[in-house]
């Protein structure tokens, strides 16, 4: 194995790993705030399929980025405005919000399948990123640098601001926020919007660059991955960082043992191992969680009504 | 009663609010002058809370109007009231255990971060009004008293000119009260006001300068509690003559029923307190009271008794003389254990469901209400109309919803749906926690009978008085271990409070520090 | 002039009933205006959808045949889902079923006997709920969410029918197509009535979910479920342990989904190919909360959504609709279910204004 292997191996990580990021990182807020919305895998199909069809009828990738942000809130509000206004099941309706971006970005989508997307360009030229250990840092779209830009904002947002204070207020005691003059569903509100264009945002990922091309299903089971990824973190966004890439070597696990021609496993037994590595991952976790630190908001998936 | 002239700090005129069909205040005027201590009387249900809730912008009153140093003013939220000058200490608190000390206090001031100059001003204020606390400590790991002194010192830190206080000593031990009310008064003596609510008329006597009696929803009078006599304001409160309990006469103690023998107890999450070599006995005829504060074990304690949780080793608990600690809930009901838990709504009953398929809960085996796994819903609604009758439980049959019920009601059902078991043990908690007069002197009084017909009862409760009137010997419970036994007749209040508080009939230490639980 | 929304302190039964009927007739609303912002003849695409596999007798018996696997998984997870365990994975439960009863069949295939096809529905149950097991004992041992270990699984579930499809039981006369030998008249299920699709699947599904619902209303394994999902505290003090309960309802819900894996591969298919998961154990999901967990619920609820495949394939006939349409229309029910049911849990209260410092009393 050369330096180049390492190193293009090293970038498809990163490359796998920035929409799990992104879509996590999203959850994450929403988690803290206290809504389980296990619609991630439709919001990101959501924002996917929007970024495809702005960007091959404007060109404009930014726009299209705009696009798949908004279309990923739009998601979430939905979600919002049955969980947190009218008390609905979360986990119902955020598998009904799975299925509902499944079926309608395959609607509004059908025109654009398989059309080649401009891809997104790479941030810094091309003469930074000659050699191949700069390439490892130099060598991305604007996505990767502004994931791991917002896993750091996130994090200094829940532990340093008076916003995030009240964030995680909202989702560990409802009733006391509410007793302390907190709003509990706007928070709410604003925390599940931010999780939808999140969503939208690492959907959009996948139809911009990974592709980058629009396809029916095209996120192929990575908002669940991103779901268990945030239960894997423990809620804290360091570790969702960290996890984020270890993830997203398992992801590309199942590629790099083709290109190496590893013929004695069949070719679905490797397809298979993303998924059990993620429950072996979340099973070690949770059997060795210990302290405060790494268990989930006590309100999580609870709904909440003002009485008296 | 504020001076003549002066136009007192908060007044209400005429505030009704209502849900449902129940009114919680009616037309309800009360005013709390400059520097005093004015009490908020009445016993549960009477409307105390709602109205302290509309005060501090949490509820919207339908109609009234509120005058704050004589000026009217909309207090449409609790940051308003703390804009205001009004501070706020929560019956229940509103503190957030997965935070620091200082956190929560954060969370309690408007626009303030948890940040090191916060910390020393927590530690200033606490310091200067004798409330020590530790700014960076998981509020989980803190006493209930401890955390009560977050939510005093949050209210201080915003220099109130009104304190408002919800039932603040039902979870304090007597010394602890006493700390507390030094605390109070040197507040009232820098012109602060304090608007104290209690049903605890021995407080309301020592402390209070005023107090306004509240009965369903109404003001039935204000008192100067310093010259009224505390059965005249308890007949005010509950609209009738006080009824006691009728003790049977000196029973002679009958066989042990039930024996606790070193029961350890490791905590099943990080918010509990573990169980540490809890020992006691219960005699045939005899009522067994388990005071303490709330949060040393009486939950866990609970647990344990009813099989809820299952004792480390089968001889930790002796059923008759019987080891039963590895038997679960419905093994120990078949043998005469029944218990009834502190929590009703949800834990002895299920709000969602009716009075009937209520039976099945803890009756099902002992009453035959199934029959080889299948339900019989006919001798269940009989079973539940028996207790209906035999508890005078005001309900609109077997078929009625739970939760439909009034707290006192529901308590009176689900302690009769265990007494007409006949159980040989009965464990209860809290028994009369959130019920009213009525309903309170007919629970002890089933309690006291059931023990004179031959049962051995064990009653957990926080409510002193209480164990006082209906036990025959204490313990206390304090960071899950349990006290030697003493005579409730012959035993002072004093003596108790130090047992809650963890001192165990040595001299009496120092006890200025905080009444803590080992961690 | 104040609203205020406020629990009904009893609920009203006509609403309870009235509540699916009225979300179907607004998904029908709401729909057609999507699909005609869309392009599509929305009224049309409606008509077709939810209207014309009614209206044809020749349809029902598919409609019959579609609602069996959704009725069977549906009311295998609404025992879970009212005990507060959320197995979303009946997708891969119902593979592996029909892995399992496969298996028995390929092995009986040079065999004649009344007992093969019995054995092959044992066998898709217990597989299925050998295959919920895993998730299961996660929860109870690791305290690992079961609805992300389930849902991982049937990513794997999917993976282990094409890895056999495709290699050890691939058709040795099948030209090389990824697909088993098909059933014999032992190993197929016969049709109830003669001369149709429907067959000896559909009775059963129906049938299980009558005797779910006995199940649920008079025994005390029904009791227990419906109180650890009202109140889990209650449940404990009643003596029905949260694991025990966890393990029961898990395990019921796999074997319902994998009999119902088995009966469809015994059905329709006759054989198992790459193409036989077809997304039933999700949408089942849709149709227990659509029948409100509720045994004989789901039981309409299931044929409701029979009629919204049927007619959203005739849809794409008729009015071109894409395939994709049922699916939207689909969550779209759910949607519309979910919110009307606040309808029938709370009420709008009008409150007297707060009266301003002149009308106060004295």
């Amino acid at each position: 194995m050369n330096a180049t292997i390492v190193v293009s191996i090293a970038m498809s990580i990163v490359a796998a790993a920035t929409p799990l990021l992104l879509a996590a990182l999203g959850e994450l807020v929403a988690e803290k705030s206290g809504t389980l919305n296990l619609g991630v895998e439709g919001m990101m199909l959501l924002g996917a399929v929007s970024a495809a069809i702005v960007a091959l009828t404007t060109g404009d990738l930014w726009l299209a980025a705009g696009a798949a942000a908004l279309a990923g809130a739009l998601g979430a509000g939905l979600f919002a405005v049955l969980t947190l206004s009218l008390t609905a099941n979360q986990v119902a309706t955020g598998l009904a919000l799975t299925i509902f971006g499944q079926g309608v970005s395959s609607l509004v989508g059908k025109d654009f399948v398989g059309r080649e997307v401009h891809r997104l360009p790479e941030v810094f030229p091309a003469a930074l990123a000659e050699h191949p250990l700069a390439r490892v840092l130099f060598g991305y779209d604007a996505f990767v640098y502004f994931s791991v830009a917002a896993a750091l904002a996130v994090a200094w947002f829940l532990s340093r601001t008076r916003a995030g204070l009240v964030l995680r207020a909202v989702g560990e005691g409802d009733s006391s926020a509410h007793a302390l003059g907190y709003r509990v569903i706007a928070v709410r509100y604003g925390a599940s919007l931010f999780g939808g264009a999140m969503a939208g945002l690492a959907g959009a990922y996948f139809s911009l660059s990974l592709t980058p091309t629009w396809a029916v299903g095209l996120t192929a089971g990575r908002g669940w991955i991103a779901l268990a990824l945030v239960t894997f973190s423990g809620w804290r966004p360091g570790r969702l960082l960290f996890g984020a890439y270890l993830f997203g070597a398992m992801m590309i696990f199942e590629l790099q043992a083709k290109a190496f021609g590893l013929t004695l496993v069949p070719p679905e037994a490797l397809a298979m191992a993303p998924y059990l590595a993620t429950i072996a991952a979340l099973t070690i976790i949770s059997a060795g969680r210990a302290g405060a630190n790494l268990r989930a908001p006590a309100c999580l998936g609870k709904p909440f009504r003002a009485t008296a | 009663m504020a001076d003549v002239g002066a136009s007192p700090l908060l007044e209400l005129r005429g505030v009704t609010n209502t849900f449902g069909a129940l009114k919680a205040n009616d037309g309800v005027s009360l005013a709390v002058g400059a520097g005093r201590i004015h009490a908020l009387l009445g016993e549960n249900g009477a409307g105390k809370s709602t109205l302290v809730k509309i005060v501090f912008g949490v509820l919207k009153p339908d109609s009234g109007d509120m005058l704050w140093q004589g000026a009217p003013v909309e207090v449409a939220s609790p940051a308003a009231a703390r804009k205001l000058g009004i501070g706020m200490v929560f019956q229940h608190f509103s503190l957030f255990d997965a935070m620091t000390v200082a956190e929560n206090v954060a969370l309690g001031l408007d626009g303030a971060r948890a940040d090191a100059a916060l910390e020393r001003r927590i530690v200033e204020v606490a310091e200067s009004y004798g409330l020590p606390l530790d700014p960076r400590r998981a509020t989980h790991t803190l006493s209930v008293g401890e955390r009560q002194r977050i939510e005093i010192v949050r209210a201080l830190l915003q220099d109130p000119k009104l304190l408002v206080m919800d039932e603040p000593t039902s979870v304090l031990t007597p010394q602890e009260v006493e700390r507390l009310f030094v605390t109070l008064r040197k507040l009232r003596d820098e012109g602060r006001s304090i608007l104290y609510i209690s049903h605890k008329l021995r407080e309301i006597e020592e402390l209070c300068d005023a107090a306004t009696i509240l009965r369903q929803g109404r003001v039935v009078a204000e008192v100067d509690p310093r010259r009224t006599d505390a059965r005249r304001m308890a007949e005010l409160m509950i609209g009738s003559e006080l009824k006691g309990v009728a003790r049977p006469a000196a029973r002679a103690p009958g066989e042990v029923r039930l024996a606790v023998r070193g029961l350890d107890l490791p905590p099943e999450g990080q918010f509990e307190t573990p169980l540490r070599g809890a020992s006691f006995e219960v005699r045939a005829g005899e009522v067994l009271g388990i005071a303490g504060v709330a949060g040393n074990g009486q939950v866990e304690l609970m647990r344990a008794l009813t099989g809820e949780r299952r004792a480390p080793r089968a001889d930790m608990i002796l059923l008759d003389g019987a080891p039963v600690g590895a038997l679960g809930p419905e093994a120990r009901r078949k043998l005469g254990l029944a218990g009834a838990p502190e929590e009703r709504n949800g834990h002895a009953a299920v709000g969602d469901m009716s009075l009937a398929d209520n039976a099945f809960l803890s009756a099902r085996h002992v009453r035959g209400l199934t029959s080889r796994g299948a339900l019989r819903p006919r001798a269940a609604r009989a079973y539940a109309r028996d207790v209906i009758a035999a508890f005078a439980v005001k309900a609109g049959g077997p078929d009625a919803l739970a939760r439909s019920l009034s707290g006192g009601n529901l308590q009176k059902y689900v302690v009769g749906r265990e007494m007409l078991q006949a159980p040989k043990v009965f464990v209860v908690a809290q028994p009369t926690w959130g019920v009213d007069a009525g309903a309170t002197a007919a629970i002890r009084q089933a309690i006291v009978d059931l023990a004179a017909g031959g049962a051995a009862v064990v009653v957990v409760s926080q409510d002193l008085d209480e164990l006082r009137e209906i036990s025959d010997r204490l313990v206390a419970l304090n960071a899950g271990r349990v006290s030697r036994a003493v005579d409730a007749a012959s035993a002072s209040v004093e003596e108790i409070g130090l047992m809650m508080g963890g001192v165990h009939g040595e001299p009496p230490a120092a006890t200025g520090g905080a009444v803590g639980l080992a961690h | 002039m104040a609203w205020r929304i406020e629990p009904r302190a009893e609920r009203s039964r006509a609403l309870d009933l009235a509540a699916p009927a009225l979300a179907v007739a607004a998904t029908i609303v709401i729909g057609s205006l999507v699909f005609s912002a869309l392009g599509y003849d929305g009224l049309g695409a409606a008509r077709e959808i939810f209207l014309s596999p009614l209206a044809d007798p020749q349809r029902w018996p598919d409609l019959g045949v579609k609602s069996a696997p959704l009725v069977l998984i549906a009311v295998g997870l609404s025992f879970g889902f009212r005990a507060n365990v959320w197995n979303i994975g009946a997708e891969g439960q119902y593979v592996v079923g029909a892995i399992a009863g496969t298996g028995v069949a390929l092995a009986a295939y040079d065999m004649a006997g009344y007992w093969i096809l019995p054995a092959m529905l044992v066998a898709g149950a217990l597989g299925g709920a050998a295959y919920a097991a895993i998730p299961a004992l996660l929860r109870t041992r690791f305290k690992v969410s079961e609805i992300l270990s389930s849902l991982m699984l049937s990513y794997v579930a999917l993976q282990l029918l094409y890895f056999l499809v495709r290699g050890p039981w691939r058709d040795p006369q099948g030209y090389n197509f990824p697909q088993t030998r098909t059933f014999t008249d032992w190993e197929t299920l016969p049709a109830v009535v003669p001369g149709t699709v429907l067959h000896l699947g559909v009775p059963i599904a129906f049938l299980a979910a009558f005797l779910a619902w006995i199940v649920l209303r008079a025994t005390v394994l029904g009791f227990e479920v419906r109180v650890v999902g009202l109140a889990p505290a209650a449940a404990r003090y009643a003596g029905f342990e949260a694991d025990r309960t966890a393990w029961r309802t898990m395990l019921a819900g796999g074997a319902f989904a994998g009999l119902a894996g088995i009966l469809e591969a015994a059905g329709p298919f006759g054989q198992l190919t790459p193409q036989f998961p077809q997304g039933y154990g999700y949408v089942a999901i849709i149709v227990a909360f659509l029948g409100r967990l509720h045994p004989l619920g789901i039981a309409l609820a299931g044929i409701v959504m029979a009629v919204s495949y049927v007619g959203g394939e005739t849809a794409q006939t008729t009015v071109g609709l894409p395939g994709a349409a049922a699916g939207v229309f689909q969550a779209l029910m759910l949607f519309c279910l979910l919110a009307v049911d606040m309808a029938t849990r709370y009420r709008l209260r009008r409150v007297a204004p707060a009266p301003s410092a002149a009308g106060a009393r004295p």
